[in-house]
């Protein structure tokens, strides 16, 4: 594996920035985790509250075996150890958008294990090869309520609609040594989750956030003391976050300064961070075994549902559409969203010709969705209808630059292309009667091109079969223009 | 006649089912009792229409022909259990005018079983304390007093002081405790009545106001071994809603009683012999011997050698769960809130908790967030949860050769209130006997044994196996035979 090369250029020579992101993702569960309260995002404050969610005295906490199912389907799809006995813990601290007072994680024995993702190479962001990024664990917890300060001039208000809503705690090992590394990881860790179907992965509603550990070394000294910056809620701004933090540290030291580990946040508006608190008043968070709960025991049963379950991942996918003559970089695009890969795997199902369908997904169909405005799970076109579409070509029945025409047709009618082709009158003709009487009429009428042709300037055949294209209204089959011209200017 | 208010649990529900009396006379003949006796300070809240109400459906249902288990018999609850629109303040004043919106899975299987609710019974605030001194409401008063002539005003035990106080001046006939480290047994060896704390998890947690959750463990008290019996069958069930409650079906442990104990093995621990033990104390425990040998059984000498470190790894886990529990208690959702002037958060949590705890749950706050704090962790917390594992391994080792112990539930009769309200130490060790049993989560009852040579009640403790009450119960039914305890405290009150 080459190492990055990206640097810092300080005026004591050049930094490495070393990288390690701890990403909280809120499962995908209609439940929380230990309170069979509801999950709906965006529902009035303090309507998804269950008696346990506010702490109410006496109340208990039971493991929603759904949350834990996806955690370790999670697990799987990252090659992770899944440990069968794992145990929860009590995180304490008072606050008051945390009604029991604690927060119950997992310190001690996590559900999942060692894991890793591969990011891919990507020449232009200085990703020159493919690179395995360490998965240190996974997980599960409770989130917090919210704190509302704009609600009363004096007094803060609070919404528990989130406490006790399922977060999953994925700890990287701190394998990144540039921001777009970091990019490239959490778009990675992004496509997985919405793979598996464990985490909506929609960073702006807050089901996914990150906190960004950063710090900066001489390439080859030990590691640096490091900062984290907590609750980033996009790529960009993770992005953004490190690049600041980065250039930072490397001011601060070469300054003469030292770097205190300390917990950071980042402005969004300035890309900027800001200490909040250092190691010296950081919480001493008293971490206990849960006593309300018995430890997760999780049998082979259990195991083998769970990975039973499990889709075919962004990697295999990919390799699956490479295999079938993809091109590498279409591949790529395809598989980066688990919605595309889907409509995509509907459109070879129907029986598309993967090749063609790949160029044709990434060129026209994302080209009118683009222009459209739409995203892949709202296309007009649907997966059958483009099939055919792709099938009428393939067959002869319509020529490429018809297909662009019923396409487009099809975008706004919706219909199928095979009805359009035939209302309109699109199909090709091979009607080789016709196709000479075109041609004819074209040589007869440019006698002095004929002559230069046959003096040898042979780049005048594409104007011949572009004339008679015209002539046929398109709708001439392009192979049987072009064995005929041939003949014709012989 | 008798008095309906000196019947027992079974004599009440046999006798109205025979149409001896209505549940209605019975209810009533309770109330005025407790109505008389505010002088203990047994209850918190009475609750008479509670009481009246489920007895008028008792009445309904028994001419209906469909009784309940329970129906016909009133009982009082541990203000520590959650009752639905009744207040509960675990004798607080942070929960002081509380009201849940739910109900105890525990109280909840009572009134589904026919039973009828008297009053919320007092008890150590939030169930720390051996003498309900700790109570944000008073202290409750024993109804014994010593044959010395003296009036001094004795501990009824702790923290189901309540309960033990109610249940020997016949102001109930049985009601709920809770015992984390000792709050059944204890109360009800000095009360001179039965309890029983069953093995962790045989009733649901749900809905108790917790202590130390992973001790926590309710049971009835009462005034004989059967009624124990019927009461924690009507208690006692595997509950979803708690993890921890045990998936195992209720045995019919009152159709199981049998005072035989031919073929049995009783277990007497070396280590609880211990130098200095009281007089009284021993000669109870030597009777005890003698009463279960004439049973039928043998008597073995088993050794449980970490015994002497129960008693401190009990005062670091339990502190250290509780630390945690009592966190929710900040002024933010329920109960009290201490806003000062100009105060922020940290500032509300401070006066709000300073307020509304007592000094004995603030020691008990303070020891429990020491022991799990960053470099004492290992030093205490994870020490004393290897000592609670060896605990468990002793009485494991013990029970291969005995079916039950027989020990001493306290170390002393009663005490006076304020006695040892100086000194939380010797407070603490009123547990030593009683400590084991919880930390290993075994079944465990208080009988009573004898009198005290100032005339107070000592009881006797028989410790089991996991999830044998039947064998804790039937010794506890053999010695309550030959113990032959008719005594009662002379109405003072």
């Amino acid at each position: 594996m080459t190492e990055s090369t990206y640097r810092i250029a300080g005026a004591t020579g050049d930094w490495e920035v070393v990288i390690g992101l701890e990403v909280h993702a809120q499962v995908t569960s209609n439940a929380k985790l230990f309170s069979g309260a509801a999950t709906a995002f965006g529902a009035e404050p303090n309507t998804q509250v269950s008696l346990v969610d506010a702490a109410m005295p006496g109340m208990l906490p039971v493991p929603n075996a759904e949350c834990i199912r996806q955690a370790v389907r999670t697990g799987m799809a990252i090659d992770a150890q899944i440990n069968k006995w794992s145990r929860f813990d009590r995180k304490n601290y008072f606050y008051a958008d945390l009604p029991q007072g604690y927060q119950i994680s997992q310190l001690y024995h996590p559900l999942v294990g060692e894991g890793a993702l591969a990011i891919e190479a990507d020449e232009k962001a200085g990703i020159a090869e493919e690179k395995t990024i360490g998965i240190e664990r996974i997980h599960v917890e409770q989130d917090a309520g919210k704190l509302m300060h704009d609600q009363h001039p004096t007094r803060s208000y609070v919404d528990l609609n989130r406490s006790g809503v399922a977060l999953m705690e994925i700890v990287s090992r701190p394998d990144m040594r540039s921001p777009a590394e970091a990019g490239a990881y959490l778009r990675k860790l992004r496509a997985i989750l919405r793979y598996v179907g464990s985490c909506d992965g929609n960073m702006e509603e807050g089901s996914m956030r990150a906190d960004v550990n950063v710090s900066v070394r001489k390439p080859g000294d030990e590691f640096g003391t490091r900062t984290e910056t907590k609750n980033v809620n996009s790529v960009r701004f993770v992005m953004q976050a490190i690049e600041y933090e980065a250039q930072r540290q490397v001011d601060v030291l070469e300054g003469g300064g030292r770097i205190v580990q300390e917990t950071r946040l980042f402005n969004p508006d300035t890309g900027t961070t800001r200490s909040m608190r250092s190691k010296e008043d950081a919480h001493d968070y008293r971490y206990f075994p849960d006593p309300d709960l018995l430890p997760l025991e999780l049998d082979d049963a259990f195991l083998e549902e769970c990975r039973a379950s499990l889709p075919e991942l962004p990697d295999a996918k990919r390799a699956r559409y490479e295999g079938a003559g993809v091109t590498s970089y279409n591949a790529a695009v395809l598989t980066a969203e688990v919605e595309t890969a889907r409509w995509f795997d509907a459109l070879l199902d129907a029986g598309a010709k993967p090749q063609q369908a790949s160029n044709w997904v990434s060129s026209e169909l994302f080209g009118a969705l683009n222009r459209l405005g739409k995203d892949i799970t709202e296309s007009p076109v649907s997966p059958a209808h483009a099939a055919e579409l792709l099938g009428l070509v393939a067959d002869g029945t319509i020529s490429g630059t018809i297909s662009k025409q019923v396409f487009e047709i099809m975008l706004e009618t919706g219909d199928a292309p095979g009805k359009i082709v035939e209302e309109k009158g699109l199909k090709q003709t091979s009607d080789t009667g016709a196709i000479d009487a075109a041609i004819a009429k074209i040589l007869a009428d440019n006698a002095d091109k004929v002559e230069q042709y046959k003096g040898g300037k042979e780049a005048l055949f594409g104007f011949f079969v572009g004339q008679t294209m015209k002539a046929m209204q398109g709708k001439a089959n392009p192979q049987i223009v072009n064995e005929l011209l041939k003949k014709a200017l012989g | 006649m008798t008095q309906l208010t000196d019947l027992t649990v079974a004599e009440i529900r046999d006798g109205f089912r025979a149409g001896d009396f209505s549940a209605r006379e019975v209810a009533t003949a309770f109330n005025a009792n407790v109505a008389a006796a505010k002088a203990l300070n047994a209850f918190i809240v009475d609750t008479p229409d509670h009481a009246l109400a489920a007895a008028d459906q008792a009445d309904k249902d028994r001419t209906a022909g469909t009784l309940k288990p329970l129906s016909g018999v009133p009982i009082g609850m541990k203000d520590l259990f959650c009752t639905n629109g009744v207040q509960t303040t675990a004798a607080s004043h942070m929960l002081e005018g509380f009201t849940p919106t739910y109900e105890s899975t525990v109280s909840q299987k009572l009134w589904d079983a026919g039973a009828g609710m008297l009053g919320k019974l007092n008890l150590d605030q939030f169930a720390m304390g051996s003498s309900n001194e700790t109570s944000y409401f008073g202290n409750v008063i024993s109804p014994w007093r010593r044959n010395d002539g003296g009036n001094a005003p004795l501990a009824p035990g702790g923290s189901s002081g309540g309960s033990s106080a109610a249940i020997a001046a016949r102001l109930c006939p049985a009601a709920t405790g809770t015992d984390t480290g000792g709050s059944i047994r204890q109360p009800a060896a000095f009360t001179g009545i039965s309890g029983i704390k069953p093995t962790y998890g045989r009733c649901s947690r749900w809905g108790i106001i917790a202590f130390a959750s992973s001790l926590d463990q309710a049971g009835p008290m009462a005034r004989t071994v059967k009624d124990c019996a019927i009461m924690l069958e009507n208690m006692a069930g595997f509950d979803a809603k708690d993890s921890t409650s045990l998936d195992l079906a209720v045995p019919q442990w009152e159709a199981g009683l049998s005072p035989d104990l031919k073929g049995k093995k009783v277990g007497i621990p070396r280590e609880y012999r211990v130098e200095g033990l009281d007089a009284d104390v021993a000669r109870v425990w030597d009777e005890g011997i003698a009463w279960l040998k004439d049973a039928g059984a043998e008597i073995v000498e088993v050794s449980l050698p970490h015994s002497k470190y129960a008693l401190p790894a009990y005062y670091i886990i339990a502190p250290a769960e509780a630390s945690s529990n009592l966190a929710r208690y900040d002024g933010v959702r329920y109960g009290l809130r201490d806003l000062p002037d100009g105060a922020n958060l940290q500032d509300m949590y401070a006066a709000t908790r300073a307020a509304g705890f007592g000094p004995e749950v603030k020691r008990r706050i303070i020891i429990g967030t020491y022991v799990l704090s960053a470099g004492f962790y290992d030093a205490y917390y994870t020490q004393a949860q290897k000592v609670r594992t060896l605990i468990a391994r002793d009485f494991a080792k013990a029970f291969e050769s005995c079916d039950v112990i027989l020990a001493p539930t306290a170390p002393s009769a009663a005490f006076a209130l304020g006695d040892k309200t100086a000194d939380p130490l010797s407070m603490y060790l009123n547990d030593v006997f009683a400590v084991p049993a919880s930390l290993a989560g075994l079944p465990a009852m208080s009988v009573p044994g004898g009198l005290s040579k100032d005339g107070l009640p000592l009881g006797l403790q028989i410790i089991g196996p996991a999830f044998d009450e039947q064998a804790v119960l039937n010794a506890g039914l053999a010695l309550e035979q030959r113990a032959g305890f008719t005594a009662r405290p002379e109405q003072w009150w």
